[in-house]
This record gives C-alpha cells, sequence and structure tokens, in this order.
C-alpha cells in the first residue's frame, strides 16, 4: 500500500506512515466489533452448558447485548476514588487495552497480509504480554484498596509465572522452524507430518507442548479455571474493583482482545495458522483467512467450555502447576525437542 | 524524517524518565518512571537496527526484572524521612560515582571518535542481510561459547544460592502432598454405613 501512496506524490516516509496507520484501523476496529461479538458468543456457549438460555433480549437473538452494555457502561459516571493515585489509577487500563491491541501487529492473516512481518514477531508477541503485568499491577497499586491490591499482587505472580513456561513453549517451537517469524512459523507447517498433514500440534514430539501451551494460555489470560485475579467469592472483583464507566469497559475489552490472541497464536504456533488442515489443492481454494478464524473461533469454543465446566484453581494448586509441573515439562522437551533436531536434522 | 521525530521522541523520554526516577518521591512512581525509561531504551535499540537486544530489553527488565522491583517496593512499607535524612551521607559517593561515570563516557565516545581500533580488526563486522539473532547466535555460541556458559553457570549458582540462603523449613505446616491426594481411591475415602434411626455415625 505503501507505492501506492508513493504513486499519489507523498515522500517515501509519509506514504509508509500513511498505510500504516491505515493498516492499523484495519485490524483494530474489526478487532473491537470481534471482541463484542465474541463476548456474546461467550456468554451464549456458557448459558447453553449451564442449560439457560444467555442473553436473548436486545436485538434479534440477543445479538446486540454487548453493544447495549457498552452504551451502558459509556453512559457511566466515571468515578475516582478519593484516596486514589488518580494519574496512574487511569493510565492502568489504557495500558491493558493499548497492549492487548499491539500485539495484533505481528498476527498474519493469510499468506503476506500482516501489519509488520518483522523477523523477531514471536519475540515481539512475548514482550509485549510481559508489558501486560503492568495494567493490572498499577491498578491494583493506584486504586489504594486492599481487595484490588490483593488481585494485583496474585496477577503479578501468575503472569509472571506461566510467561516462563510459554516461553519455552516457544522456543521448541522456534527450535523446529528456525525463525521466530510468524509467517515463516505457519509457512514451516505445510505438509508438517506424512508429507500431507498441515500443523505442528499433530507432531507427536510437539503435541504435549501444545496442550501446555494451551493451558498456560488461560492462565496468562487470568481465565476460568485460573481467574484468582477476580476471584469474586474472595476480592469483590479483583484490580477492577474500583472501576467503572469507561476505565471498566477498557479492561473488558483488553481481556478479551487478549484471549482472542492467545486463540490465534494456538491456531498459528501449533495448528497451522491459515493453511488448511490437510495439504490437499482443493482446500486452499478457500482462502487463508477463514481457516486461520475457523482454527482461532475453535479455541474460543475450548476456552468457553473450559470456563463453564472447570472449577477454580486454588492459588498453590496454581502455582504449583506453573513452577512445578510446566516449568520442568517445558524445559525438559526443550531439551528433547533439540536433542531430536540434533539427531535428525542437523546430523551430531 | 519520522526517524529523527522517532529518535528525539525516545532519547528525550530516556532523560526525562531517567531524571524523574531520580526525582519522585514515591519509590512506586521511581519504578515505574524507570520502567519507562527502560522502554524507551528499548526503542532507541530497534532505530539503530537492534531489535533482538530490543525486545530483550523489554521480556527481561521490563517483564520479569522491574516486575520483581515493583512487587517489593509495592509491599514494603518505607519511611521517607529516613531515606531523605541519609541523603548527605551518601552524596560524596553518588558524585564521586557520577564523575567515574561521567569519565569513562567520555573517554569512549573521544577513543571512538579518534578512530583509533582498526575496524577491520574487529571480531564481526555487523552484517546486514543476516538477522540479529543469527547473528548474535554464530557468535556466542562458536567464539564466546565458554564465556557464554560461564555467564550462564554463575546465574545459575546465583539462582541456588539465593533459594539456598532464603529457604528455611518450618516445622508444623500444613502442607499437602499431592502426589498422596492424587493417589486416593474412593474406596478409601469413603465409607458406606446405614445408622439406625437416633443413633447418628462415629467420625
Amino acid at each position: 500500500m505503501t507505492a501506492l501512496f508513493e504513486s499519489w506524490g507523498l515522500p517515501y516516509d509519509w506514504a509508509w506512515f500513511v498505510s500504516t496507520m491505515i493498516g492499523i484501523l484495519v485490524i483494530a476496529l474489526p478487532l473491537m466489533l470481534a471482541v463484542a461479538m465474541i463476548i456474546y458468543a461467550d456468554r451464549k456457549i456458557w448459558a447453553a452448558m449451564a442449560l439457560r438460555r444467555g442473553p436473548n433480549v436486545v436485538g434479534p437473538w440477543g445479538l446486540l447485548q454487548s453493544f447495549a452494555d457498552g452504551a451502558k457502561v459509556f453512559l457511566q459516571e466515571t468515578i475516582i476514588p478519593a484516596a486514589a493515585n488518580k494519574g496512574l489509577f487511569l493510565i492502568a487500563p489504557i495500558i491493558t487495552f493499548t497492549v492487548a491491541l499491539i500485539v495484533w501487529a505481528v498476527i498474519p492473516f493469510a499468506p503476506g497480509v500482516v501489519l509488520a512481518d518483522i523477523n523477531i514477531g514471536l519475540l515481539y508477541v512475548l514482550a509485549a504480554s510481559s508489558i501486560g503485568v503492568y495494567g493490572v499491577i498499577i491498578a491494583g497499586w493506584a486504586s489504594n484498596s486492599k481487595y484490588p491490591f490483593y488481585s494485583a499482587l496474585r496477577a503479578a505472580a501468575q503472569m509472571v509465572s506461566y510467561e516462563v513456561s510459554i516461553g519455552f513453549v516457544l522456543i521448541s517451537v522456534v527450535l523446529w522452524t528456525g525463525s521466530f517469524n510468524m509467517s515463516a512459523i505457519v509457512e514451516g507447517q505445510r505438509a508438517h507430518i506424512f508429507g500431507f498433514i498441515n500443523g505442528y500440534g499433530f507432531n507427536p514430539l510437539l503435541f504435549p507442548m501444545a496442550v501446555v501451551f494451551l493451558i498456560s494460555a488461560m492462565a496468562e489470560t487470568a481465565r476460568t479455571p485460573f481467574d484468582l485475579t477476580e476471584a469474586e467469592s474472595e476480592l469483590v472483583a479483583g484490580y477492577q474493583t474500583e472501576y467503572s464507566s469507561m476505565s471498566f469497559a477498557l479492561y473488558w475489552l483488553g481481556e478479551y482482545a487478549n484471549v482472542i490472541l492467545m486463540c490465534g497464536l494456538n491456531a498459528i504456533l501449533f495448528w497451522g495458522g491459515w493453511l488448511p488442515p490437510v495439504d490437499w489443492a482443493p482446500l486452499y481454494m478457500v482462502p487463508g483467512i477463514i481457516w486461520f478464524f475457523a482454527k482461532l473461533l475453535f479455541f474460543f469454543f475450548v476456552f468457553s467450555w473450559v470456563k463453564a465446566t472447570v472449577p477454580r484453581y486454588r492459588y498453590d494448586q496454581l502455582m504449583r502447576l506453573g513452577w512445578k509441573v510446566f516449568l520442568p515439562l517445558s524445559l525438559f522437551w526443550v531439551f528433547l525437542v533439540s536433542g531430536w533436531l540434533m539427531l535428525t536434522r542437523y546430523g551430531v | 524524517m519520522i526517524q529523527t521525530i522517532a529518535f528525539y521522541l525516545f532519547a528525550a523520554l530516556v532523560v526525562a524518565s531517567g531524571t524523574l526516577t531520580i526525582l519522585a518521591r514515591n519509590p512506586v512512581h521511581s519504578v515505574l518512571w524507570l520502567i519507562l525509561a527502560f522502554f524507551n531504551a528499548a526503542g532507541l535499540m530497534i532505530l539503530v537496527g537492534a531489535e533482538f537486544i530490543a525486545m530483550l530489553l523489554v521480556i527481561v527488565y521490563v517483564g520479569a526484572v522491574a516486575v520483581l522491583f515493583l512487587f517489593v517496593v509495592m509491599m514494603l512499607d518505607i519511611d521517607f524521612a529516613e531515606l531523605r535524612a541519609g541523603f548527605a551521607q551518601y552524596l560524596p559517593f553518588g558524585i564521586l560515582l557520577v564523575l567515574v561515570l561521567a569519565a569513562e563516557m567520555i573517554f569512549a565516545i573521544g577513543a571512538w571518535k579518534a578512530g583509533g581500533i582498526d575496524m577491520g580488526s574487529r571480531i564481526a563486522p555487523t552484517p546486514s542481510e543476516v538477522p540479529n539473532i543469527e547473528a548474535i547466535g554464530t557468535l556466542i555460541y562458536t567464539r564466546y561459547l565458554y564465556i557464554f556458559e560461564g555467564a550462564g553457570l554463575i546465574l545459575l549458582v546465583a539462582l541456588v544460592g539465593a533459594i539456598v540462603l532464603t529457604h528455611r523449613t518450618r516445622g508444623g505446616v500444613k502442607a499437602q502432598n499431592v502426589t498422596a491426594q492424587n493417589m486416593r481411591r474412593p474406596e478409601d475415602a469413603i465409607r458406606n454405613v446405614k445408622p439406625a434411626v437416633g443413633q447418628g455415625v462415629e467420625l
């Protein structure tokens, strides 16, 4: 697109600037719409599993429920607690929301359809998710209230712990691909098994890592069964207790944008991203973006399914799972995968 | 043009947030300014083409080290008056440190400007086509392998040392044996009884 603007007489850097801005809007605006619809889908799935109807009043089949909620929240008053640290209190939700959006810059939706095709894509994702924790910590501290503070401490420990195992899972995928570039990772999965099945997840050596990643992704986004940060029976509403109106909505949107992102990462890292499940020519007639979204939505369904069925973990169980189970397991798997690659691909 | 704007933006923010790290009255604010400084330093790294270092800076310093800083500082009960009292005492030492740092920087920049080191004698001239990660990887896993592994070993020893020094085993703590819990079968835990009316069960 940069070339198009250049042909209109703009100098290169301004052409680049304008086309990047358009690219950001093309990703971010549909993402917000997707978040609204995925919240509706989440509530519907959850309700169906609990034999309820779920939202069904606003609009046909309740489709406009999220927009009604959004409008309600938008019209509310923003309350800032008197004892809160005002500046940080207002910045915190903005951090969460922004970080949830910036990661999408490196997500490849289809061959070549990616805003920034950088060769450190996966590291960028890790870096962005490590900034994400600040939105929560700052909110907890700036609220100057005990429940948000407890929640922030829990969130910080939880996210940092599971980031470690996610890091090792990513390393085993990167070892297999030989690149940090997201598009290269997807391409590396083409005809991965027996020459016709696409996806690292079908590789018996990488499948355990796919499972670890799925569970760690739930912990990283603080979804049930790991939603200790907003355990309502212990902490009122966790770090967002003191938030109201749009500042609350920003957390809400950011959280779901992160959930969608993690589902997308699952699809990209292990299940072939935009590639069809089987390397068979007629399947390539379906555009890649549809395969990608189908996989993403499947994993979102899995997330909702888990949310509806699995009870919440206790905090010590959560920490035990992260540090005593996933960390040694994923570390050992990095060793195993690199050993296997040394034996088969590179030759000792 | 955009590079220039970005450079001045990042550089000004690094300097400003670095200054505010020192000047902030609240230690939590200090840490947050420090994080902003790290983050902008990463931006500067990207501008010079060291994207791998930039990402590591964000992942390691912002994502792990500073979180722990913040964690500790948030929970500490710090007496600000006491902190201020020690200021004069440490001032000469601080000034000395600043002078040494400034002298080193000026010296380094002067040496670089003088062009004393022959560029050809450098071990690895920066390759333009090879990505950062590959360039660093080939260097540290070949030429600097032993130094790199030594650094890793030192970190491991520090890790183990920190745990050994702070770990204490207390008696009388109720802890769970997860393996034992998982190994329990329903037969071991459940007893079927049929008590007579009014008798109750023995626990």
